[in-house]
C-alpha cells in the first residue's frame, strides 16, 4: 500500500543524476500519490469504504430493487412494478400502524428530550469537578444490552410483575393493575427509559460549547437568570437538542424489541409488520416496499421538523 | 560557483481551495551557511521549510537536496532533519529513547548508539537527563532535546521551524548566540524559520524575507538592513521614516526631491530617476541626529519632540514636523551619563542627517 | 448596569433543586434494571414483590444449561472477531481523516456513520437480503459481518477522536527521522493511540455481545446469546434463568464499559500539555 510504493526511493536515491530522463507512467503516479494528500488520505480509507460499500450501501440498494419486485410463489418476479407501493399505502392497516409508529416516537421523543435537558444542563453548568463521573454514569446504560433492559422493563409493568406485587403487597391495590403492560402506553415508558441516554450526550455537547463570556456579556447587559437561559444558552443549545430530537426519533420508529415485547396487539409498530413479512409470510418485496416506504416517511418528517425548529429559533432574539 | 546545498526552484505549493501558500519562489541556499526564512505570519516560510522536509510536497517546482531532486523523495529518506515548532518530543519515552529515536535503524552497536547520545547530551548540556520524560523538562529543555534529536543523525541541512518562539526573552537571546555558535561548530547548513527580524538579523548569514508567498529580498543582515530593495522589507526590518517626495532635479550624483515637512533635499542618486517621478526616500532613525541649535550647515528639519522613550542605552524620540502627519523616528544613543532627558520638550529640536543615509525605494 | 452574576449565585437557588432533579433522573436510569439482578437471587419462579429468600440455585440451573453456554461461546467467539475487525478498519479510517485533507471527506465519513442512523430493522432485512442473494447459508459469520457493519461506525468514531487529540508532528518528527509510514505507526501512533484502541475494542465487543435485532435476523443454527435469551422468553419456568444471566450480563457489561472510557481518557490531558510545547 502506502509503503510499498515509497520504499522504492531506494533505488530512485542512487540514480537521481538521471532525473533529467523523462519520466515514465509509474513514476508520475508515485509523484501524484506523493504530493497528493488526498490521494494518501484515500487509500488509508479505502477499506472502510469497501467494507461500507459492500455492506451498508450494496444492500440497502438491493432492498430497494426487491421493493419493485414481487413474489409468486415461490421465485421472485423481478420485472420492474410500483404495486407493491400500491399496495402498502391502500392498506389501511399499515397506515394506521405507520402513524402510530409515528405518534409513540414522537411521544418518546418529547419526553426523552424534555427530560434530558435539564439533566445535561446540570452536568454541563453545575457540575465543577466530577463532569467524567457523571458522563460515565449516563453513559454506561447506553452501552449495556438494550434487550435486557426492555425486558426488564416486561416483568416490571406485568400482571404478576414487580409494581404490581409490590403494590399489592403494601395494600394500596386489592387487583393487579391490568393496563400496565402490553399496550402503546408500557411501549413508550420502556422505549423512553431504553432511549434516555441517547439524548443526553448531544444536548451536553451543545451546551458545555457554550462560550461561558457570552452569559457574562449577557448579565452585564442586563439579562436576569432566566433571560440569559432564554435567549442565549436556549437558543445556542438547540443544534444539540434537534441532533438529540432526531437521535430518538429515527430508531424508535423502526424499533422491533420493545413492540414485541411489551406492546401486546395494540402496540405493535412497524418493524413488528415489517419482521412478519420477512420472517413469517416470506413477502419479501412487499415487506421492502413497506420499509422503504416507512423510512421516507420518517424522512420527510425529519426534514419537515428540523427546518421548522431552524424558523422557530430565529425569533429568539 | 557557489557550493548550494539545496536548490529551491520556481517551487510554487497550491492548497485545496486555491491559496498559493509559495508561489513561484526560487532560493539557493549555500552549504555550511545559517540560512533565514523571515515573514509575517503566513507568508509561507513555513511551508516552504516543511516542503524542503518532505513533510509537503511541491505543486509545481523542483527543490534539489545536494544536487538530488527531491520530489519522489519521502521525508524519511532525506538527509534533512527538522525541529518543530512544537518540539514534538515523544511523550512515552524519556529523554535518552528520544535523542536514540532516530539511530535505532542505523545498525549501530549497543556501545555506539550510547556514545553518541551521550555525546549530544553533552553537547546540550543535559548530561544526567537521560531517564527524565518529556512532561518533567522546561520549555527550553524541551527544545534542546529535540535539537540534540534532530543533531545526533548528522543531517546534511537542520530546519528548524520558529524553534525559539516560546520561549521568555532572556532565554531566546541566550540560545540564539548558542544556536549560531553550534552551528559553526558543528558546520552543517541551518535553515531557520522565523518571524521575528531581529532573531534574523542577528544569527544569519543569509535572509530571505518572504511575503504572502514571494520572496522580496535574498540578502545577509547588513544589506537588508542598509539596502532593502523595497518599501516592505524596509518596514518590516526595523523602525524606517518613509518620505513620499517627488523629483525636483538631477544633478549627476546626486537628485533633489521635496517631500511633505522636509521640504527639499538631497539624495544619492537611482538609475533611471527623471524629473517628475515619485520615489520613497527612506531612513533609518539612527541615522538621523537631535540638536538643540539650529545647526549652521547641512540638510535638517525643525519639530518638537513629542514622546521619548528611555531605553537604557538609547532613546526613541518622535519628533513632529510642520506639514507631516507621522512623527519622525529618532534614535540617539545615550552617550552622557546625564539626568533628564537632555531635550526641553518646550522648546524645537533640530533633526540632521547626511544625505548618503538616504535610500530610494520605488512605492 | 447590573453586575455579571457569579455562576454560583446564578445557579444558587435552582442549583439544589437541579441536583435532586440530576439524582432522580439517575435513579430513573439504573432503578429499573436492578430489579433483574435483586429476583435473580430471589427463591421464586415469580418476578413479583414479597421476596422468598435468598438463593443461588438460577445461576447454577443456568450454568448447566448446555444451549445456554453454546451461545455465550458463540457470542463470545463472534464478539472477539468483530471487535478487531471493526477496531482495525476503524483506526485506518480515523487516520485517514485525522491526518489528510481529502476533498469529498465529510460525505465519506457520513456514509461511514449512517448505520448509526438508520432502524437496526432496515439494516437487518436489507443485509438478508443481500446474504440471499449471494446464496450465502446464514451462519455464525454472516451474523459477524453484520455486526462489523454496525461496529466499525463506533470504532471510528472513538478512535478519530483520540488520534485528533494528540500532536500532529509527533508522526511527522518520526518520519523526519527517518522511520517509514509502516514503522512510525508502530513506534509513534500505536503507543500513542493505545488507549482509544483498547477501548474501541472493548466498545465493540460489548455492542456486538449485547446485539439481539440484526442476529435475529442473520443467525442459523446456532444463536448467539442475546438470539437465545429470546427463544426462552416464552417460558414462564426459564424466566430466573433468564434473569441470572441478564444480571450478569449487566453487570459485566458495565464493569467493561466503565473500564473502556477510563482507558479511553487515559492520559489524554497528559499527552496535550507534552506534545505541544
Amino acid at each position: 500500500m502506502a509503503v510499498r510504493v515509497a520504499e522504492t526511493g531506494d533505488h530512485l536515491t542512487a540514480s537521481a543524476g538521471q532525473a533529467t530522463s523523462e519520466p515514465g507512467f509509474l513514476d508520475r503516479l508515485r509523484a501524484f500519490y506523493l504530493r497528493s494528500d488526498a490521494a494518501k488520505g484515500y487509500v488509508l480509507l479505502s477499506p472502510v469504504m469497501i467494507t461500507m460499500v459492500a455492506l451498508l450501501a450494496a444492500p440497502l440498494i438491493l432492498l430497494v430493487l426487491y421493493s419493485l419486485w414481487t413474489q409468486v410463489g415461490l421465485h421472485v418476479d423481478t420485472a420492474p412494478t410500483l404495486q407493491r407501493y400500491q399496495e402498502v399505502l391502500n392498506k389501511q392497516s399499515y397506515v394506521d400502524i405507520f402513524w402510530r409508529s409515528i405518534g409513540m416516537s414522537s411521544l418518546v421523543t418529547l419526553v426523552t428530550v424534555g427530560l434530558a435537558y435539564p439533566m445535561a444542563y446540570y452536568v454541563a453548568f453545575g457540575v465543577k469537578r466530577y463532569k467524567f463521573i457523571w458522563l460515565v454514569l449516563l453513559t454506561i446504560p447506553f452501552w449495556t444490552s438494550y434487550l435486557l433492559r426492555a425486558f426488564s422493563w416486561k416483568i416490571i409493568l406485568g400482571y404478576n410483575g414487580v409494581i404490581n406485587s409490590g403494590l399489592m403487597s403494601l395494600g394500596l391495590i386489592h387487583e393487579p393493575l391490568g393496563f400496565l403492560l402490553y399496550n402503546q402506553t408500557a411501549v413508550i415508558i420502556t422505549l423512553a427509559h431504553a432511549y434516555a441516554a441517547f439524548a443526553i450526550l448531544p444536548i451536553y455537547v451543545s451546551l458545555e460549547k457554550i462560550d461561558r463570556t457570552l452569559l457574562e456579556a449577557a448579565a452585564d447587559l442586563g439579562d436576569g437568570a432566566w433571560a440569559r437561559f432564554w435567549r442565549v444558552t436556549f437558543p445556542l443549545s438547540l443544534p444539540g437538542v434537534v441532533g438529540a430530537a432526531v437521535l430518538i426519533f429515527v430508531p424508535t420508529t423502526g424499533d422491533y424489541v420493545t413492540p414485541a415485547l411489551v406492546g401486546g396487539p395494540t402496540g405493535q409498530m412497524i418493524a413488528n409488520i415489517i419482521q412478519v413479512q420477512f420472517l413469517k409470510i416470506g413477502d419479501w418485496p412487499l415487506g421492502s416496499a413497506l420499509a422503504i416506504s416507512a423510512m421516507a416517511g420518517v424522512a420527510i418528517l425529519v426534514v419537515l421538523f428540523v427546518s421548522a425548529m431552524q424558523l422557530a429559533v430565529r425569533q429568539i432574539r | 560557483m557557489a557550493d548550494n546545498i539545496i536548490r529551491i526552484e520556481n517551487v510554487t505549493k497550491q492548497f485545496i481551495g486555491g491559496v498559493k501558500a509559495v508561489d513561484s519562489v526560487s532560493i539557493n541556499i549555500e552549504r555550511g551557511e545559517f540560512f533565514s526564512l523571515l515573514g509575517p505570519s503566513g507568508c509561507g516560510k513555513t511551508t516552504l521549510l516543511r516542503m524542503i522536509a518532505g513533510l509537503e510536497f511541491p505543486t509545481e517546482g523542483e527543490i534539489f537536496i545536494d544536487n538530488q531532486p527531491s520530489s519522489l523523495i519521502p521525508s524519511y529518506k532525506r538527509p534533512t532533519n527538522m525541529v518543530f515548532q512544537s518540539y514534538a518530543i515523544f511523550p512515552h519515552l524519556n529523554v535518552f529513547d528520544n535523542i536514540a529515536y532516530g539511530l535505532r535503524k542505523e545498525g549501530l552497536s549497543r556501545s555506539e548508539l550510547n556514545r553518541r547520545v551521550e555525546e549530544s547530551l553533552a553537547m546540550i548540556k543535559l548530561q544526567g537527563f537521560g531517564k527524565r520524560r518529556g512532561d518533567q523538562l522546561s520549555g527550553g529543555q524541551r527544545q534542546r532535546v529535540a535539537l540534540a534529536r534532530a543533531l545526533v543523525k548528522r543531517p546534511k541541512v537542520l530546519l528548524l521551524d520558529e524553534p525559539l518562539g516560546a520561549l521568555d526573552k532572556k532565554l531566546r537571546e541566550e540560545m540564539q548566540i548558542e544556536l549560531r555558535q553550534l552551528q559553526k561548530t558543528v558546520g552543517i547548513t541551518f535553515v531557520f524559520v522565523t518571524h521575528d527580524q531581529e532573531e534574523a538579523l542577528s544569527m544569519s548569514d543569509r535572509i530571505a524575507v518572504m511575503s504572502k508567498g514571494d520572496v522580496l529580498q535574498i540578502a545577509g543582515p547588513k544589506e537588508l538592513y542598509e539596502a532593502p530593495n523595497c518599501v516592505e522589507v524596509a518596514t518590516f526590518i526595523g523602525t524606517i521614516n518613509l518620505i513620499n517626495a517627488t523629483v525636483k532635479a538631477v544633478n549627476g550624483g546626486e537628485v533633489m526631491l521635496e517631500g511633505p515637512g522636509f521640504g527639499q533635499f538631497k539624495a544619492p542618486a537611482m538609475e533611471g530617476l527623471k524629473v517628475g517621478d515619485k520615489i520613497v526616500a527612506a531612513i533609518r532613525p539612527e541615522k538621523l541626529t537631535l540638536a538643540g541649535q539650529k545647526p549652521a550647515t547641512g540638510a535638517f528639519v525643525e519639530g518638537m519632540i513629542k514622546a521619548s522613550a528611555y531605553l537604557g542605552d538609547r532613546s526613541h524620540h518622535q519628533v513632529f514636523v510642520k506639514g507631516r502627519e507621522e512623527p519622525v523616528f529618532v534614535a540617539a544613543q545615550n552617550v552622557e551619563r546625564a539626568m533628564g532627558s537632555g531635550f526641553d520638550a518646550a522648546k524645537p529640536v533640530y533633526v540632521t542627517w547626511e544625505p548618503k543615509s538616504l535610500i530610494l525605494l520605488k512605492s | 448596569m447590573t453586575k455579571p452574576v457569579p455562576e454560583a449565585k446564578r445557579m444558587g437557588d435552582s442549583g439544589s433543586g437541579l441536583l435532586a432533579f440530576a439524582i432522580a433522573y439517575l435513579l430513573f436510569l439504573y432503578v429499573p434494571v436492578l430489579f433483574l439482578p435483586v429476583f435473580s437471587f430471589n427463591d421464586s419462579i415469580f418476578v413479583a414483590f414479597p421476596l422468598r429468600g435468598f438463593t443461588t440455585r438460577w445461576y447454577e440451573q443456568m450454568f448447566a444449561d448446555q444451549d445456554m453456554l453454546n451461545a455465550l461461546v458463540a457470542s463470545l467467539e463472534v464478539g472477539g472477531v468483530v471487535s478487531i475487525i471493526s477496531t482495525m478498519l476503524g483506526l485506518l479510517g480515523a487516520k485517514a481523516v485525522t491526518r489528510y485533507r481529502m476533498p469529498g471527506q465529510g460525505a465519506v465519513t457520513g456514509m461511514i456513520m449512517l448505520p448509526l442512523f438508520i432502524p437496526e430493522i432496515i439494516l437487518g432485512i436489507s443485509l438478508l437480503i443481500l446474504i440471499n442473494g449471494l446464496n450465502f447459508q446464514l451462519t455464525l459469520v454472516t451474523v459477524a459481518i453484520g455486526h462489523v457493519m454496525l461496529c466499525t461506525p463506533f470504532a471510528m468514531a472513538v478512535l478519530t477522536s483520540r488520534l485528533d487529540g494528540f500532536d500532529r508532528s509527533l508522526e511527522e518528527a518520526s518520519m523526519d527521522l527517518g522511520e517509514t509510514p509502516w514503522m512510525t505507526f508502530w513506534r509513534v501512533t500505536f503507543p500513542l493511540a493505545a488507549p482509544g484502541i483498547v477501548s474501541s475494542l472493548l466498545l465493540s465487543f460489548i455492542v456486538s455481545f449485547d446485539e439481539f435485532l440484526l442476529s435475529f435476523f442473520l443467525s442459523g443454527l446456532q444463536p448467539t446469546l442475546p438470539v437465545y435469551i429470546w427463544s426462552q422468553l416464552r417460558f414462564p419456568n426459564k424466566l430466573p434463568g433468564v434473569l441470572s444471566l441478564g444480571a450478569l450480563i449487566l453487570i459485566s457489561s458495565c464493569v467493561l464499559v466503565f473500564f473502556a472510557e477510563w482507558v479511553r481518557q487515559l492520559g489524554t490531558s497528559g499527552e496535550r500539555k507534552v506534545g505541544v510545547a
